[in-house]
C-alpha cells in the first residue's frame, strides 16, 4: 500500500510538468506584454526594457520555462504582473475560501445524493423516485449561473433569509446559497448514480442471502447494499471534489466569493500569466491528490481491490 | 416441540408464485403442494424453468416483488402459516426455523465483508450474544464445516476462498441456529464433481446430527437416488408425480418421469446432470395450453389430455401422480420401459 502511494505521488512530477509546458506555450503566445501591463501607459522604451530585463523575459523562452521550473521546485510560483505580490501569497489568500466552499458542496452531495439515490432505489417507481429523477433532470439542465441567481433573487432579495453574495464574515449562512449551486449538478449525478448502482447491487444473490438469513430490510440495505453500491459512487464524489476546488469560477463569480476559482477568472481577463499558471498548478495538484485519496478509500471498501494490489507488490 | 401430526415439519399447499412481466403472467409455481416429514430430505426435481428455485424461494417468501407475488397458497410451518405473517415475524423464521442455501456459493456471499463476519451475523440476528461468544460460536460453525484453520480463514474475504470452501461458509451460515428445516437450492451444481461429494455428505451428516429435514432441488439424480427419502418431480409449474424413491425410480407413473428415468441408464456420469431425456422443449409458462401441459411432448397423450388439466391423485399408498393413465402403468397395461 505504502508502496502504491509513493509511486503514485511520484507520478505527480510528470504532470506537472506537461501542464506547465502547456500553460506556458498559451501564454506566450498571446501577444500582450507583461511589461506594458505592469508599467503605466506613458512609459518610456528605456523603462519597459528594463523591466523587462529584470523579469526575465526577454529572454527565449525555454530559457524562461527552466527559470520557472527551478523557481517551482523550491515551490516559488513567482510574483503577479497586475498586484505585483508573490503568486503564493495570493493563491495563499484566497484557496481557503475555495476549499471551504468545496467541503460545503461535497457535504450536500454526500448527504442530499446518497440519500436521495437509496430512496429512490429502494422505492423504485414510488412518488419518491420519480421527484428524484425530475428533480435531477432539472439540476443536470439549468446553467449553473441561473440557478444561483434564480437563488440570490428568491432568497437573498426577495426573502431576505440568506445573504446574496460575498463570505462575509464566514458564518455558515454565507456559505449555503453558493453552495448549493456549486453541488447541484454533482448532487443529481451521485444520486442517479446512486440510484443505479444500488438497483444492481440489490440483484445481487448476496442481498438474497442476507434477507435468507432474517435480517430486516433496514440491515440489508444499510450493511450489505450500501457499501457495495458507494464504491463507484466514492470515486465520483472524490473526483469531484478535485473539480469543485477549481472548478467554482462560474460559482464564486456570481455570487462574488473571494476564492481562487474567481481570482483565476480575473486574472485571466488581466492577462496575469503567474497567477493563471500557479493557481493551475496547485489545482493539478489537488486533482491529482484526490485522486489519490479515492483510490485508498476504494481499497478500503473494496478487499478484492485491496487484493490484487497486494499482489502488484510482490 | 410439539410435533404436528404424521410428523410433518413443513407443508405447503396449493402454492402459486406468479411473475408479472412485460411478455405476461409467467406461472412460475402454479400449484404446488407437498409436506416435509421431519428428519427426511426431499428431493425436489424437474428441468431448468419449472419452478424449483421459485418454489423454494416462495417458502421463505423472498420472491422479488412487485415484478413477483405469491398469489395463493398456504406453507404451515409449526402450525403457523408463513404466508400471514408480518415482516417482523417472517424475520424471526428466516435463518433460525428454516434455513437456505443457493447454488451459487460464488455470488451468495457478499464480497465486502469478512467470512467471519458474514457467519457471526447468521448467529447475532437471532440471538442475544456478545461479540465475544459470537465470535466463538462462528469458529465452532467453520469447524463444523470443515474449513481448515478457521482462526484464520475467519479474516478472509470470500475471494479468497474456493468454491467449495464458500459453499461450506454458506452451510455453516445456514446452520448456525439450528433450523428444524434447510432447503438446499442445487447446492452443487456450481462446484466440481469431487467437490459435490464432499458437500452432499457435509449436509447429510450434518442433518442426522441435528435431526433436521432437507429440502434438497438438484437436476442429479444420482443425488435424488442416494440422498433422497421422496421426490417431488416437477413439470412447468406443477408437481406431477410425488413419491418416495423406490416408486420414482422404479415405478414411475407418469410418462415424464418415466423419460426421466429411462433416460439415467442411457446417460454416463458426466451428462448426467442435464435433466433433459424427453424430446420436445419445456413449454413458456405464459399462455399455458389447457389440458395437460405435458401432452405435446407425450407419446401416451389421449384425447382427454387436451380437455383437462390431470388432477394429482393418490394413485396407491403415497404415490401421487397427476395423469390420466398413470392407473394403466400401474396396472401393467402400458409397458413403461419397453422400446
Ligand atoms: N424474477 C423473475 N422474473 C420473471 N420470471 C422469473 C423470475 N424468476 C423466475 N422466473 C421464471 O419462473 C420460472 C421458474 O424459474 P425457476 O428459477 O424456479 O426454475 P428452476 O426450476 O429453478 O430452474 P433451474 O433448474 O434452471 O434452476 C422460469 O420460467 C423463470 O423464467
Ligand atoms: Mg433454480
Amino acid at each position: 500500500m505504502l508502496y502504491f502511494i509513493i509511486r503514485r505521488i511520484l507520478q505527480i512530477i510528470p504532470v506537472i510538468i506537461g501542464v506547465t509546458l502547456i500553460l506556458f506555450t498559451l501564454m506566450y503566445i498571446i501577444p500582450e506584454d507583461p511589461a506594458k501591463l505592469i508599467l503605466e501607459k506613458g512609459a518610456t522604451p528605456e523603462a519597459l526594457q528594463n523591466l523587462r530585463g529584470k523579469m526575465g523575459i526577454d529572454k527565449p523562452v525555454y530559457v524562461q520555462y527552466w527559470r520557472y521550473i527551478k523557481k517551482l521546485a523550491k515551490g516559488d510560483l513567482g510574483t503577479s504582473y497586475r498586484y505585483r505580490r508573490s503568486v503564493n501569497s495570493i493563491l495563499a489568500d484566497h484557496y481557503p475560501n475555495s476549499i471551504k466552499l468545496a467541503l460545503a458542496a461535497i457535504i450536500i452531495e454526500i448527504i442530499i445524493g446518497i440519500f436521495a439515490g437509496i430512496v429512490s432505489a429502494v422505492k423504485k417507481y414510488s412518488f419518491w423516485d420519480m421527484l428524484v429523477t425530475v428533480s435531477t433532470t432539472i439540476a443536470v439542465c439549468v446553467p449553473v449561473y441561473w440557478l444561483g441567481m434564480m437563488l440570490q433573487v428568491s432568497f437573498g432579495l426577495k426573502l431576505g433569509w440568506l445573504p446574496m453574495s460575498g463570505m462575509g464574515d464566514g458564518s455558515i449562512r454565507y456559505y449555503i446559497l453558493p453552495a448549493i449551486t456549486l453541488a447541484s449538478v454533482s448532487t443529481a449525478f451521485v444520486a442517479r448514480m446512486t440510484r443505479s448502482t444500488m438497483l444492481e447491487v440489490l440483484s445481487n444473490d448476496y442481498i438474497t442471502t442476507a434477507y435468507a438469513k432474517g435480517l430486516s430490510t433496514n440491515m440489508v440495505i444499510g450493511k450489505h447494499a450500501l457499501k457495495n453500491a458507494l464504491i463507484p459512487v466514492v470515486t465520483l464524489i472524490g473526483m469531484d471534489l478535485g473539480a469543485l476546488m477549481g472548478g467554482a469560477i462560474l460559482t464564486e463569480t456570481v455570487f462574488n466569493w473571494p476564492g481562487v476559482g474567481r481570482t483565476i477568472y480575473l486574472a485571466i481577463l488581466q492577462r496575469d500569466a503567474p497567477v493563471v499558471i500557479g493557481g493551475t498548478i496547485i489545482l493539478v495538484m489537488i486533482f491529482v491528490v484526490m485522486n489519490l485519496i479515492v483510490d485508498i478509500i476504494y481499497a478500503l471498501l473494496d478487499p478484492r481491490i485491496r487484493y490484487e494490489k497486494k499482489e502488484i507488490q510482490i | 416441540m410439539a410435533e404436528t401430526e404424521n410428523n410433518k415439519i413443513l407443508e405447503v399447499k396449493n402454492l402459486r408464485t406468479y411473475f408479472y412481466t412485460d411478455d405476461g403472467v409467467v406461472k412460475a409455481v402454479d400449484g404446488v403442494s407437498f409436506d416435509l416429514k421431519k428428519g427426511e430430505t426431499l428431493g425436489i426435481v424437474g428441468e431448468t424453468g419449472c419452478g424449483k428455485s421459485v418454489t423454494a424461494l416462495s417458502i421463505l417468501r423472498l420472491i422479488p416483488e412487485p415484478m413477483g407475488k405469491i398469489v395463493e397458497g398456504e406453507i404451515i410451518f409449526d402450525g403457523k402459516d408463513l404466508l400471514k405473517l408480518g415482516q417482523k415475524e417472517l424475520q424471526n423464521f428466516r435463518g433460525n426455523r428454516i434455513s437456505m442455501i443457493f447454488q451459487d456459493p460464488m455470488t451468495s456471499l457478499n464480497p465486502v465483508y469478512t467470512v467471519g463476519n458474514q457467519v457471526m451475523e447468521s448467529l447475532v440476528v437471532h440471538r442475544k450474544l456478545s461479540k465475544e461468544e459470537a465470535r466463538r460460536g462462528s469458529l465452532k460453525l467453520l469447524e463444523m464445516v470443515g474449513i481448515p484453520e478457521p482462526k484464520r480463514r475467519f479474516a478472509s474475504y470470500p475471494h479468497e476462498f474456493s468454491g467449495g470452501m464458500r459453499q461450506r461458509v454458506m452451510i455453516a451460515m445456514a446452520i448456525a441456529n439450528s433450523p428444524s428445516v434447510l432447503i438446499a437450492d442445487e447446492p452443487t451444481t456450481a462446484l466440481d464433481v469431487t467437490i459435490q461429494a464432499q458437500i452432499l455428505e457435509l449436509m447429510d451428516e450434518l442433518k442426522s446430527k441435528t435431526n433436521s429435514s432437507i429440502i434438497i432441488i438438484t437436476h442429479d439424480l444420482g443425488v435424488v437416488a442416494k440422498y433422497a427419502n421422496r421426490v417431488m418431480v416437477m413439470y412447468a409449474g406443477k408437481p406431477i408425480e410425488f413419491s418416495n424413491v423406490d416408486n420414482i425410480f422404479y415405478k414411475p407413473m407418469h410418462p415424464y418421469t418415466i423419460g426421466l428415468m429411462k433416460s439415467i441408464t442411457r446417460l454416463d456420469e458426466k451428462n448426467r446432470k442435464k435433466l433433459k431425456p424427453i424430446e420436445g422443449l419445456p413449454p413458456s409458462l405464459i399462455d399455458l395450453p389447457k389440458g395437460c401441459i405435458f401432452r405435446i411432448r407425450c407419446k401416451y397423450a389421449i384425447n382427454q389430455c387436451k380437455k383437462e388439466y390431470p388432477p394429482l391423485v393418490e394413485i396407491e399408498k403415497d404415490h401421487r401422480v397427476s395423469c390420466y393413465r398413470a392407473k394403466e402403468f400401474m396396472d401393467g397395461i402400458l409397458e413403461r420401459f419397453g422400446n
